[in-house]
């Protein structure tokens, strides 16, 4: 089936994580009209995944909920789920783009009862939960989901469970004859909201992230916290489930790396910081934090969230970057080894649990973006010279926090409209 | 040497970074370390060291210069690269501890009695008689370098093996008499000669 929407006083926003979502809010309640691309299942991006937001400590669900509720109000917004654009061709203010959308098996009339779930029994890794627990092939990607609709995983159509799933809905929601889809739509501007993947951990040998139970990233540990996550809210080592009291957070793991990621990826300092919190929140004078750190960057107002980490005993502060990880026998706790670099002292530390921060690298390959545009050497989005109608936000652009990503969006939704304005008058 | 010594104290007076960049192999990379710690931290030797690789870095930056030349520490590295693969700046470390090393020898200020550096010599001696090296007599002068008690103690504990390289073909009884040797062995001496002249006036031309 194809479908031609939108024109070229439209603009289009791929990626609907917070950026994406911010840039197409910002067009579209300026009176816009914006369709906004989503690759998965639901909007919210990697935020969705985080327990809570340095530096106030608030959950992501809440400013993602009073999101969604913008979107729903506003007409001028189009959201499309489980679909990437293929190809862009054109120039700014006229492009023709071409949009491939996934079946999800599941129409509007779904009122997310979960019915569907309970029907079927196959079960697949679970992507919301970085693949540390399984989830049903009729889901919910996470509670907070919007679109607040299932999905049926394409592995269950064609089998017993597809059928099942069908025969429990009681609203006909399930159409199991829902194929792929292409759209053709023909827009002013384009946003890249693409954001950005956790650097693959296993690459680092020495710490062996792929060997060794009790060495996790850092992305993991925040599911660890979710009352719905893998370990149902409770900070567990994987190999035997006991509770983690002792924690080690390793900084830059894959970022500040020539053998990596050669950039600094900027938020994952205050991330440490902000985990340690998460250790004495549930195991309070028991819980143990110690961060292994080249130099601390808590980049301009954070100075003080530092600050008052620091000031925490339970919290401890070692110079050094790890050189390397190996396991104790029969306890499986995780031992690190170096150098602390003030005082020049040999340590080998156990741990009960080892936290990698992980850096953040684009999620899109440079290579694999449908049309061309320009990166910097770490692959994230630059602006071209001259004049352009396509644009980056968030994270696609570079290593940011949810602040800097939002205040990135606005702008680019400022420039994707002053592109279309200038169009449509000049066609006038 | 001790000259040599001298004029380059004289030289880069208060500047030891710059003295290491000009005239050490690698030298230049120095300034680039970011005091992470990595290499010390890998070094399997690390716990021998006076001071461990990144320390040395931030000796050579804050001028200890004596300190540092005199140490023991770059002629500890067993060249395994670790430091090297594991650095987050790329500096080829293994390469700056033996530059570190020469440049020390080159000035006489070698710890004495350093057991990486007379076994470097006897190879350098060993090597250049010939054009190849004599790896019977090398061993022999290996086990007696610290003294003749050592060498016997040392030459019955290797004699198995030594027997059985013997016995192999792995060595002959008769590179004792003189050895194997390339064919224009003069040729070999008089460009040795001049390599060691281009050196000398590179460093009266540094140093000057
Ligand atoms: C461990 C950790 C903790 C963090 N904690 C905090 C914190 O406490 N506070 C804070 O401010 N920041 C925090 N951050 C940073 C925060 O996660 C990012 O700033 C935020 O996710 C950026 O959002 P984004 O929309 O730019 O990118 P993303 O969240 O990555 O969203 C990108 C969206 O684009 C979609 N997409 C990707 N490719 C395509 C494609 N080809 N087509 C269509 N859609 C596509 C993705 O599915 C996704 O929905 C943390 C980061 C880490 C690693």
């Amino acid at each position: 089936m194809t479908d031609t929407i939108a024109t070229n006083e439209s603009i289009l926003v791929i990626g609907g994580g917070i950026s994406g979502m911010t840039a197409a809010l910002e067009a579209a309640e300026c009176g816009k009209q914006v369709i906004l691309v989503e690759k998965t299942p639901s909007l919210g991006g990697r935020v969705s995944q985080l327990y809570k937001y340095f530096p106030k400590l608030c959950h992501p669900t809440c400013g993602m909920e009073i999101n969604s509720r913008r979107i729903k109000a506003n007409k001028n917004l189009r959201v499309i789920t489980m679909a990437e654009v293929d190809e862009i061709t054109g120039n700014a203010g006229n492009y023709n783009v071409s949009i491939t959308k996934q079946p999800r098996y599941i129409n509007d009339n779904c009122t997310a009862c979960g019915e569907c779930a309970n029907a079927v029994e196959a079960k697949f890794d679970n992507e919301h939960n970085y693949n540390m627990d399984k989830r049903k092939g009729a889901y919910l990607p996470f509670n907070m989901a919007y679109p607040q609709r299932y999905v049926l995983d394409s592995g269950i159509i064609g089998t017993d469970d597809a059928d099942k799933a069908k025969a429990a809905c009681r609203y006909d929601a399930v159409d199991l004859d829902m194929q792929k889809e292409t759209v053709q739509l023909n827009v002013g501007a384009v946003i890249w909201a693409t954001g950005w993947q956790p650097f693959d951990a296993a690459n680092i040998q020495p710490y062996g992230y792929d060997r060794y139970d009790n060495v996790i990233t850092s992305v993991e540990f925040e599911r660890m916290m979710d009352d719905f996550g893998p370990t149902g809210g409770k900070i567990l080592r994987p190999s035997d489930n006991k509770e983690a009291k002792n924690i080690a957070f390793i900084q830059c793991a894959g970022s500040r790396d020539r053998n990596y990621l050669k950039h600094c990826s900027r938020i994952c300092c205050m991330a440490s910081l902000k985990q340690t919190t998460y250790v004495r929140e549930q195991y309070a004078d028991d819980g143990k934090a110690t961060i292994y750190y080249i130099d601390i960057r808590a980049i301009d107002r954070f100075e003080d969230f530092y600050a008052k980490v620091q000031a925490d005993t339970n919290v401890s502060f070692i110079k050094s970057k790890v050189a390397s990880i190996t396991e104790e026998r029969g306890t499986g706790n995780p031992v690190l080894h170096g150098v602390n670099t003030e005082g020049y002292d040999r340590y080998d530390n156990a741990h009960d649990l080892v936290v990698l921060a992980v850096g953040m690298q684009p999620s899109v390959d440079r290579e694999k973006f449908p049309v061309e545009v320009i990166t910097n050497e770490h692959g994230f989005i630059e602006r071209p010279e001259g004049s352009t109608g396509m644009f980056a936000a968030g994270c696609a652009s570079d290593a940011l926090d949810v602040n800097r990503a939002v205040q990135n969006a606005t702008a680019s939704a400022l420039r994707a409209i002053q592109v279309v304005n200038r169009f449509s008058k000049t066609e006038v | 040497m001790g000259n040599l010594n001298t004029t380059m104290i004289e030289k880069y007076r208060n500047s030891f970074l710059h003295e290491v960049e000009a005239n050490v192999e690698e030298g230049e990379w120095v300034k680039m370390c970011m005091q992470c710690g990595v290499c010390s931290g890998s070094c399997p030797l690390g716990p021998h060291w006076d001071h461990p690789p990144q320390e040395l870095f931030m000796m050579i930056r804050a001028g200890k210069r004596e300190e540092v030349l005199t140490s023991s520490s770059m002629w500890m590295c067993t060249s395994c690269y670790n430091c090297i693969v594991r650095c987050p700046r790329e500096l080829p470390i293994t390469h700056i501890m033996h530059g570190l090393a020469h440049y020390a020898k080159r000035l006489g200020l070698v710890p004495e009695n350093q057991q990486t550096e007379k076994f470097a010599q006897l190879f350098w001696d060993n090597l250049t008689n010939t054009g190849r090296v004599n790896e019977l007599k090398l061993g022999l002068k290996l086990y007696f370098m610290n003294g003749f008690g050592e060498g016997i103690k040392m030459s019955l504990k290797m004699q198995d093996v030594g027997l059985n390289m013997l016995k192999t073909g792995r060595m002959s009884p008769f590179e004792l008499l003189g050895g194997h040797s390339i064919k224009d062995k003069t040729g070999f001496h008089a460009m040795l000669q001049k390599a060691k002249e281009l050196e000398d006036a590179k460093i009266a031309k540094h140093g000057a």
